[in-house]
């Protein structure tokens, strides 16, 4: 089964505001060769966007893990909880 | 605002036996969850250990939502297609005492709650603790996300779990590091419950476990699982994060490889996959354990780094430490006394107790494993070659046959590089 098939299985409560957000896009263009963030994420949040140049954040589908917060080399990304009651909602933990 | 005696910050395992020791001693106890209900944000590979629940809720088992009694935990060492795989069965363990089962945690966390509730502690869901309030330099209390949404309390429990954003803004902990924890990826795989019996070789009800090293985790630092539920099987896999970004890994496909793996494949075979969870398991032990309390606050479980993962023990440590966080809580406020001298009561209890005995007696492993990143990769494959080259009969004579294994293992790892790894190994472990 492929990740996005895997992701459709969790049950989440989407908030309008995302609770991601990188701090400065230019440390990903430019001080960031390896972009981890695109691989550590088991949910793939982060992907490189090659039109824009930039991290594109599908906070969406965040399993509120906490791996991108200390994999990021930079400290460039702002990741905190989604509001209460919002955000992933486990079936079995 | 709204007073209590005791604010517990999280409602997973650690905060809720807090809330229950507290509470039972007659305190004013509110515990501030996150999710919908204690339990929907919650993740563990799935054991829960029977001595320290019972401490918390004796008798759980009778009523609480379990699984099945582990019976039987193997462990396997992977080299490509091949394993070695050993293990220790008692069906003794599928009766009272017992000693561990497997669980989820959405539905105990929920029924552990329950019992809170009953022992009347407020549950205040749907809620983000921001930070803690001070008045001068005394902490009287937390700030939450909702408006006016400040609550006092005398005494603070920090239980957020392993994310500790509360602890170090309090100055109690560091920011975690890609060295000092690990990341995890986990499938809930449907299978009737006779499959899962047949394949694992149980007695109906019965359940077992399997602990994977080696080419689980692609020789990193890490471990693979699998655990029989009633009708399901819980499979993860989990390394320490600086080896995953270093080798390029991504989570899901560190499972994917692992659930291909020969062995594995045929245990899960027919399933359907019912829910893809991650996790973060804070691994920096004894040397990394944050500040554990303060004036008017105490750090348990994850968020205090309690996790000892080469007995795959973490909830019971997480439990324990609450338990004795609540009872430290109760009476300093009856003492009238919740100064950082009466908190570190907490301290000294935790260090009588098995929590930071074990972590005290393992406090090398980390270091042990960082300086010596070829372990997993290395061993695995040189016990799987020489089992291979000593089971197979060719024809060699046998005293033959033992020469030419110890020639492949010195060509695998050198004499000294043996030598230092058992001398670690001993140093670390025992």
């Amino acid at each position: 089964m492929k990740l996005d098939d895997k992701l459709y299985l969790v049950r989440f409560n989407t908030d309008k505001l995302s609770h991601i957000k990188i701090n400065d896009p230019n440390v990903c263009l430019h001080q960031c060769q390896d972009k981890p963030c695109t691989r550590i994420c088991p949910a793939h949040v982060y992907d490189w966007d090659e039109e824009e140049k930039r991290i594109a954040v599908g906070y969406e589908g965040c399993l509120e893990c906490g791996t991108c917060l200390i994999g990021c080399p930079f400290g460039n990304i702002d990741w905190k909880y989604p509001r209460g009651g919002f955000g992933v909602s486990w079936k079995n933990g | 605002m709204e007073n209590f005696d005791v604010i517990i910050i999280g409602g997973g395992p650690a905060g809720l036996s807090a809330a229950i020791s507290a509470a039972q001693a007659g305190m004013k106890t509110v515990v501030i969850e996150r999710g919908d209900y204690p339990g929907t944000k919650n993740v563990m590979g799935g054991i829960l250990y029977t001595k320290a629940t019972d401490m918390v809720v004796p008798e759980f088992w009778k009523e609480a939502p379990l699984e099945r009694p582990i019976i039987e935990q193997r462990i396997a060492m992977l080299s490509g297609d091949e394993s070695i795989m050993a293990g220790y069965r008692d069906p003794a363990w599928g009766t009272e005492p017992y000693n561990a089962h497997s669980i989820f945690r959405v539905k105990f966390d929920r029924w552990l709650a329950q019992q809170a509730e009953k022992a009347g502690v407020m549950i205040i869901p749907e809620t983000i603790v921001e930070d803690l309030l001070y008045k001068g330099d005394d902490v009287v209390g937390v700030r939450t996300g909702r408006a006016e949404g400040d609550l006092g309390a005398k005494v603070v429990i920090i239980a957020e779990g392993v994310n500790n954003f509360i602890a170090v803004k309090a100055g109690l902990a560091k920011p975690l590091r890609p060295e000092s924890v690990a990341v995890t990826a986990k499938e809930v795989i449907a299978l009737p419950k006779e499959k899962i019996e047949d394949r694992f070789c149980l007695e109906e009800g019965q359940g077992a476990t399997i602990e994977l090293y080696g080419d689980s985790t692609a020789g990193m630092m890490g471990v693979g699982f699998i655990y029989t539920n009633k009708e399901s099987i819980s499979i993860g896999v989990g390394a320490i994060l600086q080896p995953f970004i270093r080798n390029n890994w991504t989570p899901n496909d560190l499972l994917e490889n692992l659930k291909s793996k020969p062995y594995v494949k045929r245990l899960l075979q027919g399933g359907e996959i019912k829910e893809y969870l991650s996790h973060l398991i804070p691994e920096g032990g004894y040397t990394q354990v944050p500040k554990l309390h303060r004036q008017g606050v105490m750090v348990v479980g994850d968020t205090a780094m309690l996790m000892n993962s080469l007995n795959r023990e973490g909830s019971n440590l997480a439990m324990i430490s609450g338990k004795i966080a609540g009872e430290v809580a109760a009476q300093a406020i009856k003492a009238g006394d919740v100064s950082d001298h009466a908190m570190s009561v907490y301290e000294t209890r935790l260090r009588d107790s098995f929590v930071l005995k074990d972590l005290h007696h393992y406090r090398h492993m980390g270091k042990f494993f960082e300086e010596k990143p070829h372990l997993l990769k290395v061993y695995p494959k040189l016990f799987n070659k020489a089992a291979k080259m000593y089971l197979t009969a060719d024809g060699t004579p046998k005293k033959e046959r033992q020469k030419e294994i110890i020639k492949m293992a010195f060509e695998n790892r050198s004499k000294g590089g043996i030598i230092k790894d058992i001398y670690g190994a001993w140093r670390a472990l025992l």
